[in-house]
């Protein structure tokens, strides 16, 4: 029998008996209902085609289906443990599996069985915490119920612990023994009440990563180590030039390679959007294994021709930005205007100006780009190691023209995202390929082409101009950002292209009462697209760089002209809805500020930095200690308060924020992706240095503010402040600024 | 093959079938032989030839050591050494770190401890670096720890040095008993 419980207007509880007396609660879209059910008899382990989230097994083993896709950031832990939760269940009798896209066919439309399916974009768990939670809950309220007939004692006299339901007078019942007679429950009761936080056992509780078996004894397998018994191999080079044109292709040394089945040329849809097309035309090489495709690549008698974007260069970018803010002209947006900052500009007791400069970076993901996929008369299966699955869907949908129940995509555990991962040109390319050579086929890029073909970070300048009064109050803030839209091209209208570049709201907005935020467009046909922590990673590097300037120009400390700006506590509006509560904000960084001893800041032989920001409804500040000899500088400690309201998994996000923290700095320390004659110069993580164990610092100390607010997300909030905090920090023992980024090569430089 | 099956011997004998030439090898206590091409990288023989999927590409040149594994106690990249170099030589994977009967290394249980972990691609390779290390060094200091070559795009640094330094501790009391 199965029943429904109101959830919301458009997905559904749903309850199941399954097979050999499980108990299922599952969501599914309402217009599934509709549809022929699958019999319980039939679905086994195939939680996907239910839209499972919970199953509890008369042995007592209790099912959860993680819907985000984890990239390391925790949710197929923290996911589960939120279910688990309401459920009471025993978290040691738990096993996760991550759900595959969730998708039926709604009259040839498709229709998303668990809602949003996205991972990494710090949204998650705030999603979750919304809709999850009712599942376990459900099930809790069925196995009470069965266990009150079962034991003649009403419901609301039993307690449970660990998956065991005890009644007043010592009997148990563990859940495997109740969860048939709980999937007969009707009708469902309704409302399912959730939780007084008060009775929380796991929710705040550290919790180590679900896989953690899995990835020391490596076992837990990544796309890339799944396997079809005959899959070819396709490895492909890329032109350097996205409007490249192939000038010379000689197939003959890579097919007289045995294994090596076929030479196979790609070009991207004009019509489509960046990241849903192959990024540029390309050769693949399309061979019996990885090994013999490789070698195909390398005997290809190969040459591109540029084309316009031939004479691009980072360096020509920069310039164009440079002039673009020393001239007049208007800017493409004028993001925020509050006050009068011509007015205020008048009444100066002090101005200050500082120009920054960041880098165009690459995400780097370790997992390279890659994608399995097969596709026959029944339908398309693909493993894909996707943060967005149902953007992946699209691309495989437009390619093949299925029927959504047709397509079937499954995730694995992810090697890294960091925004990579929402684009999913590598997904057309193998659909593309598998349907030239009409075989199940594996894509795989080598590092060289994922490092050289990606959708990039674009480069920034920053040039800032404040006006500080006779008080010292900073009257005046006159910000002017320029960048290439990681948005051009990606069907938003030429109005919001700054959204991906600057935030509205960003510190100090609201807090300075004449404040004027503009953006200038810098045109450019480098591919480029979403990064984790964007656009605040650059934002706040420039603006609490900027800050530690102005407490500089007043010769005074500047945690004190922090405090001053942030100002007593209150909400400070943001627009678009929300707040900041400015309570909040003074306390991350005086906790930072007291554990790194700031009262030593001006006597101490190392430096200390301090840098604060707010990000998706989280506080976040650190506060580093560098110290230096001749020319080596040595990050000796740091410190990082985070206030996410709170916190499901507090050893997660710890991790989360400590793991930020590491790469904000590696990111900050010494990569940079250039381009001349239009072509991207690094090639390996060898010519992009991402930070080594002797670079970062033995250990990030975190301090979590406990809270009891809607949990928000945490898996980039550390980045904003880290590399900033850094600077500053280099600042103060060096007495070298450095406003621009990567920032080793540039200290060195003015050392 | 084939062909011997379909023309018995009229003699009534079974006629011995040469043994195939290859590169014999032990890998996590079992021994194979490479049959193929001698030139392909280890990388590729464990995960397409044998899939110990454990072992993860790194890059061309093992950038950030994902692909490490230890070749008689050294860690090694394993998309730079060819099988034709391995002959005689005993390998360990991921896979192998374990006891026979599935008993984890006080490394691995250290891992797991200190949630040394972010999307954990590239946590075998440092597992087998700091197999490597713990085999030169009983007790690592910080300075040791540095040397490791491996990149994390998570930041997962600081808890590989905490785990490193907790199963030296817990392998010198082992030692101990």
């Amino acid at each position: 029998m199965s029943g429904q419980a109101g959830f919301s207007r458009r997905r559904f509880l749903q309850v199941i008996a399954g097979t050999a007396g499980a108990l299922i609660v599952g969501i599914r879209a309402a217009e599934a209902a509709d549809a022929a059910p699958i019999p319980p008899d039939m679905l086994g382990d195939n939680l996907s085609s239910l839209g499972a989230y919970v199953r509890i097994d008369q042995d007592g083993g209790v099912l959860i289906g993680a819907r985000d896709p984890d990239t390391g950031t925790g949710v197929a832990t923290s996911l589960p443990r939120i279910i688990a939760d309401e459920l009471d269940a025993d978290w040691l009798r738990v096993r996760v599996v991550p759900l595959g896209l969730g998708v039926i066919n709604n009259n040839g439309a498709p229709r998303w069985l668990y809602g949003q399916q996205v991972g990494g974009t710090g949204n998650s768990i705030p999603r979750a915490w919304h809709d999850l939670r009712a599942a376990g809950a459900l099930a809790r309220t069925l196995l009470l119920q069965a266990a009150a007939q079962q034991l003649g004692v009403p419901a609301d006299r039993l307690r449970v612990e660990k998956g065991t339901v005890i009644a007043p007078d010592g009997r148990r019942l563990g859940y495997g023994q109740l969860a048939a007679a709980a999937a007969k429950i009707s009708p469902l009761p309704s409302p399912i009440p959730l939780k007084a936080p008060d009775h929380y056992t796991l929710i705040g509780q550290p919790a180590g990563d679900i896989d953690a078996l899995g990835i020391v004894t490596g076992r837990t397998l990544y796309s890339l180590d799944q396997h079809f018994g005959d899959a070819v191999v396709a490895v492909l080079a890329h032109s350097p030039w996205v409007d490249g044109t192939l000038d010379q292709l000689d197939k003959a040394p890579a097919l007289a390679i045995k294994g090596v089945l076929d030479v196979i040329e790609l070009k991207p849809d004009p019509k489509l959007p960046p990241g849903q097309t192959v990024i540029a035309p390309a050769v693949a090489v399309i061979a019996e294994t990885t090994w013999l495709a490789l070698q195909g690549r390398r005997a290809l008698k190969l040459n591109w021709k540029p084309g316009a974007s031939g004479s691009e260069s980072t360096a020509a970018l920069e310039q164009q930005a440079t002039s673009l803010l020393g001239s007049d002209s208007a800017p493409t947006t004028r993001v925020r205007d509050d006050g009068d900052i011509d007015k205020a500009r008048r009444k100066a007791a002090r101005r200050v100006d500082a120009t920054y400069y960041q880098p165009w970076l690459a995400h780097a993901a370790s997992e390279p780009m890659n994608c399995l996929v097969n596709i026959d008369k029944n339908g398309a299966l693909l493993y894909v190691p996707s943060q967005s699955p149902q953007q992946a869907y699209s691309v495989v949908q437009r390619l093949t023209g299925l029927a959504p129940d047709q397509i079937d995509i499954r995730l694995s555990r992810i090697g890294g995202g960091y925004g990579r991962r929402l684009d999913h040109d590598y997904v057309a390319e193998a659909v593309l390929l598998a349907q030239a050579i009409k075989k199940p086929l594996r894509l795989f890029w080598p590092r060289d082409e994922d490092l050289a073909h990606d959708y990039y970070r674009s480069g920034c300048v920053h040039q800032f101009s404040a006006i500080v009064d006779a008080k010292r109050h900073v009257i005046a803030w006159n910000q002017r950002v320029a960048s290439a839209s990681a948005l051009t091209g990606r069907g938003v209208s030429s109005d919001r292209l700054w959204t991906s570049e600057v935030s509205v709201n960003q510190l100090p907005a609201g807090f300075v009462p004449n404040y004027r935020s503009d953006w200038f467009s810098l045109t450019s046909s480098i591919p480029r697209g979403p990064h984790s922590g964007m656009p605040d990673v650059t934002n706040a590097f420039a603006a609490d760089c900027f800050i530690d300037e102005i407490a500089h120009a007043l010769k005074e400390d500047p945690l004190d002209t922090r405090l001053r700006l942030i100002g007593d506590p209150r909400l400070v509006p943001l627009q678009g809805g929300g707040a900041i509560d400015t309570a909040r904000l003074t306390n991350v960084l005086k906790l930072v500020a007291d554990r790194i001893n700031w009262k030593d800041w001006l006597r101490s032989v190392n430096g200390l930095g301090l840098a604060c920001w707010y990000i998706n409804g989280a506080y976040v500040a650190h506060a580093i200690e560098v110290s230096m000899q001749n020319d080596k500088l040595t990050i000796e400690r740091v410190v990082c308060a985070v206030d996410v309201g709170r916190v499901i998994n507090p050893k997660g996000l710890e991790n989360q924020v400590a793991g930020a923290t590491l790469d904000a700095l590696s990111n900050a320390l010494n990569p940079a992706i250039t381009v001349k004659d239009g072509k991207v110069q690094q090639s390996g993580w060898k010519d992009y240095p991402l930070a080594s164990m002797a670079q970062l610092p033995n250990s990030v100390e975190v301090i979590t503010v406990p809270g009891e607010g809607d949990p928000a997300g945490a898996s980039f909030i550390a980045m904003p402040s880290a590399a900033p905090a850094l600077a500053n920090a280099v600042f103060r023992v060096s007495a070298v600024r450095v406003r621009r980024l990567p920032l080793m090569k540039e200290w060195l430089r003015l050392l | 093959m084939a062909q011997d099956h379909a023309v018995p011997a009229q003699t009534g004998e079974i006629t011995p079938v040469a043994i195939r030439p290859g590169i014999d090898l032990e890998i996590n206590g079992e021994r194979y032989r490479h049959t193929g091409d001698p030139q392909m990288p280890l990388l590729w023989y464990l995960r397409e030839v044998l899939r110990l999927d454990g072992t993860k590409y790194a890059g061309e040149h093992g950038e950030g050591g994902s692909d490490l594994v230890l070749v008689n106690g050294k860690a090694v990249s394993s998309i730079g050494v060819p099988m034709s170099k391995l002959s005689g030589k005993q390998v360990v994977t991921v896979e192998g770190l374990a006891d026979s009967k599935g008993k984890l290394h006080p490394l691995q249980q250290a891992f797991i401890d200190e949630d040394a972990i972010g999307c954990g691609y590239c946590t075998p390779g440092w597992l087998i670096a700091s197999m490597d290390l713990l085999n030169r060094h009983k007790d690592p200091n910080d300075g040791d720890i540095d040397t490791l070559p491996n990149l994390c795009r998570c930041g997962c640094q600081t808890r590989v040095r905490s785990a490193i330094k907790r199963a030296a501790g817990v392998m010198k009391q082992g030692a101990k008993a």
